[in-house]
This record gives structure tokens, C-alpha cells and sequence, in this order.
């Protein structure tokens, strides 16, 4: 985002479009990346609830993968995962590999 | 309106049509138990709502200028005032309703830490409950203040590890219990008092539409794991929600018309609270040689506050 001179900032530091902190990419913090296994996912949509970071994309009510521009590798959703047959459909593998 | 109904279900599925009012992007470290709680009960809401925010991690980290997460309207003033901010907004809000300015139906969410609902904002919340405006203070508590740097907090376990009341040979952490938030609100004779804890959202969300749909305040008490303060894993916030409430550490209980209902009872189930506290660098002393009769005294602290939990709900039936 550009920087404000002192003449432009809104009146009383308000933030008048709501929710532009999705233009701000936290995906770079992260150092474990989550992997979808798409053939053991039983759409239970528990890694979309307890998201931290809204990076969990649904559509059709149903998981179709990661925002990766907003994930910070927590592994939050690769620990409630509950996969299918012990199998996991989230695994956490390190950046970069 | 606000309690679950045919057209708006309690499913993930279905919430998944739901907008999301908290985006990503916001600097909440990685891992952290608040903003799913903020999440689950945005979306439990149908109806326009407006959030006053108490200073604290949740406020510093969803709203660094320019940038906001909330896609709901929101307000900061102070540490302190969550609540008064809240009862101001609730109370102008019910003026435009009586000039026939504003036709809607709003709802009022205030949210804050522990510490700015434990200590700092203790009497603008008490104050609030009080004069019984209509709106629903949530307080996310991670037992210390976690923004600043882990110091102590009223919501503080005891025992536990914090930069105000290190670990050293004559201390081992917090020396005092906890204070017990929840049921001084309950004392308030709050139109709804409840605990919560974001690893059963279902139980959670239900609370919020419950709380939104009573007339008069309402308070939330919600466990929400940090892994910087509790000195564990990123991944285990869903994870230590769960074992705080299945060792009763974190009993799930709503408090309405004066009823006390326990949401949740492990029976015979019920967890050692060395579970819970393991995983915690923050309790790793309580397991050092030396130190069982404070482990000891823990296990004491929470098995009388679930005895007495239990009583009152048999007291308050019928």
C-alpha cells in the first residue's frame, strides 16, 4: 500500500474499506506448508472452522484447498484432521522442498 | 431470529454460505486460538453487528493502520472500555431506533483479553452488566497478558510460568488461583452468562445466537490457547481447547434465569489436569522432583471448582 501523506489520512485514522487486511500477505511468515490429499478428505470442513487465518477455501460447501497467500503454517488443520481410514488429508511439509 | 432455525443451521456446511467478517492477512502470530473464536462467532450472526474491541492482541493485531481485518463495523478507544464503548454505541443506537432514524435490528458485540476484561476493564464491564444494556461482551481469555510480553494476569492459572511471576528457586509461578470471571458475571444476574471454548464450535455458536437473542447483557468467557504464552506448539490450540475442558479445567456451563447448566459433563471420562498442563512450557516446573504437592494443588483447585459447578446446577434445577 502506498504511503499516506499527513493531507490524505481519513479523518480521525478511520479505516473506511473494511477488510483490507486481505491485501496484505501473511503467507511469507510461514515455514511449514500444509499439503491437501485430496483422495483421503471426507469433507468434514474442520481445518475451514478452526482456521486462524480465513486460508482454508471452500467452495460448494465443500474444502478445496489453501489460500496460500494468507497461511501461516500454523498445522492447525494437518492436527484436526481426521483423514480417512488413519490416513491424514492435510500433512505439513517444510517450505521449499 | 437468532436462535437456530430450519433456514440457518448449526452445520458447517451450511455456514459455509456464511460471509467471512475476519480476513485473513490480519498479524495474529501463527496458531492463535482468538481469531477462530472471532471467526465462529461472526458467523453464528445474521444480523448487522457492531464490535467495540478492548485494547489487546486481538485489537493491535486485526486493525494495524491502514490495514483492518473486520469486515464488520469496529471500534478501539481504550484499554479500559470496551464495554463502555459497546454501551454507548447499544445505547445510540436505541435513540435513532426511538426517532425512527434507523429501522434495522443491530446487535453489539464487545471483545476483549483477559486482561481487559479481568483487570482493566473490569468495572466499565461490571458497570455495563449493571445498567443491562443490550449487547453481548466476549472475553478471549489466554490467561496472561500475551500482547505485551506474558505478565500476569487475574485470569492467570495457578502455577503457571509468566515474566511477572517467573519460575526461581523460592518462587514457582503464580502463587493465587485464578479468579473465576464467569461466575461473577453470573452474580451480576446477566440476562446470559456462558463458557465456551472454540474447539467445540457448535456448542460455542449456539451460545453466541443464545446470548444475541436474550434480552439484556450477556457474557462469554472463551478459553483461547496462545502457543507464545502457554509455551507450546502452534498447531495445538484446538488441541489444548479440548483437554481444558475434558480435564474440567474449562467446564462448558451456561447460566440463564438463574439455571446453571453444565454443557458438557466427562462423568468418569473426566481427564487428570496433568493432560492439559504437560503439553504447556509454561507448567514444565510442576513436573520437576520437588514440586508434586503444587501439581497436587492444582488437581485440588480444579476439582473443587467442578464440585462446585455441579452443585449449582443441581441447586438451580427445577
Amino acid at each position: 500500500m502506498k504511503q499516506m501523506n499527513w493531507n490524505e489520512l481519513p479523518h480521525a485514522g478511520s479505516i473506511l474499506k473494511a477488510g483490507n487486511a486481505n491485501e496484505y500477505k501473511t503467507g511469507s511468515w510461514r515455514s511449514l506448508k500444509p499439503r491437501w490429499i485430496e483422495e483421503n478428505c471426507i469433507q468434514c470442513l474442520f481445518c475451514w472452522i478452526y482456521c486462524p487465518d480465513s486460508a482454508v477455501s471452500v467452495k460448494d460447501e465443500k474444502m478445496t484447498g489453501f489460500d496460500y497467500d494468507h497461511c501461516k503454517g500454523c498445522g492447525v488443520c494437518a492436527m484436526e484432521c481426521p483423514g480417512k481410514k488413519g490416513n491424514k488429508a492435510i500433512v505439513m511439509e517444510e517450505e521449499g522442498k | 431470529m437468532s436462535t437456530p432455525t430450519q433456514e440457518n443451521p448449526l452445520t458447517l456446511k451450511a455456514l459455509t454460505h456464511k460471509p467471512v467478517h475476519l480476513t485473513g492477512g490480519h498479524r495474529m502470530c501463527s496458531g492463535c486460538g482468538a481469531p477462530t473464536i472471532v471467526r465462529q462467532v461472526l458467523m453464528a450472526i445474521d444480523e448487522p453487528v457492531v464490535i467495540a474491541n478492548a485494547t489487546g492482541c486481538l485489537e493491535v493485531s486485526t486493525c494495524l493502520f491502514p490495514y483492518t481485518a473486520w469486515q464488520v463495523p469496529w471500534m478501539h478507544s481504550a484499554f479500559e472500555n470496551a464495554a463502555a464503548t459497546a454501551s454507548g454505541i447499544e445505547t445510540m443506537y436505541r435513540s435513532l431506533r426511538k426517532q425512527g432514524k434507523l429501522k434495522k435490528e443491530m446487535k453489539f458485540i464487545a471483545f476483549g483479553g483477559d486482561g481487559g476484561t479481568y483487570d482493566i476493564g473490569f468495572q466499565a464491564l461490571s458497570g455495563a452488566m449493571e445498567r443491562g444494556h443490550q449487547l453481548l461482551y466476549i472475553c478471549y481469555d489466554n490467561g496472561a497478558y500475551m500482547n505485551t510480553g506474558i505478565q500476569r494476569s487475574s485470569a492467570t492459572p495457578f502455577g503457571a510460568d509468566t515474566t511477572t511471576q517467573p519460575v526461581g528457586s523460592k518462587i514457582q509461578g503464580k502463587t493465587q488461583r485464578r479468579k473465576d470471571l464467569t461466575r461473577i458475571m453470573a452474580a451480576h444476574n446477566v440476562a446470559y452468562a456462558a463458557q465456551a471454548s472454540p474447539h467445540n464450535w457448535k456448542d460455542l455458536m449456539t451460545k453466541v445466537r443464545k446470548a444475541l437473542a436474550t434480552n439484556g447483557p450477556a457474557y462469554m468467557g472463551v478459553v483461547s490457547p496462545c502457543n507464545r504464552g502457554w509455551r507450546s506448539q502452534t498447531n495445538d490450540s484446538i488441541l489444548l481447547s479440548r483437554l481444558a475442558v475434558e480435564t474440567c479445567y474449562w467446564p462448558l456451563y451456561e447460566v440463564q434465569d438463574g439455571k446453571w447448566t453444565i454443557n458438557y459433563d466427562p462423568k468418569d471420562r473426566k481427564k487428570p489436569i496433568t493432560e492439559w498442563l504437560k503439553p504447556q512450557g509454561r507448567f514444565k516446573h510442576l513436573f520437576a522432583p520437588g514440586n508434586e504437592a503444587l501439581l497436587a494443588r492444582f488437581q485440588e483447585l480444579v476439582d473443587q471448582d467442578w464440585e462446585s459447578l455441579k452443585k449449582l446446577q443441581e441447586m438451580s434445577k427445577s
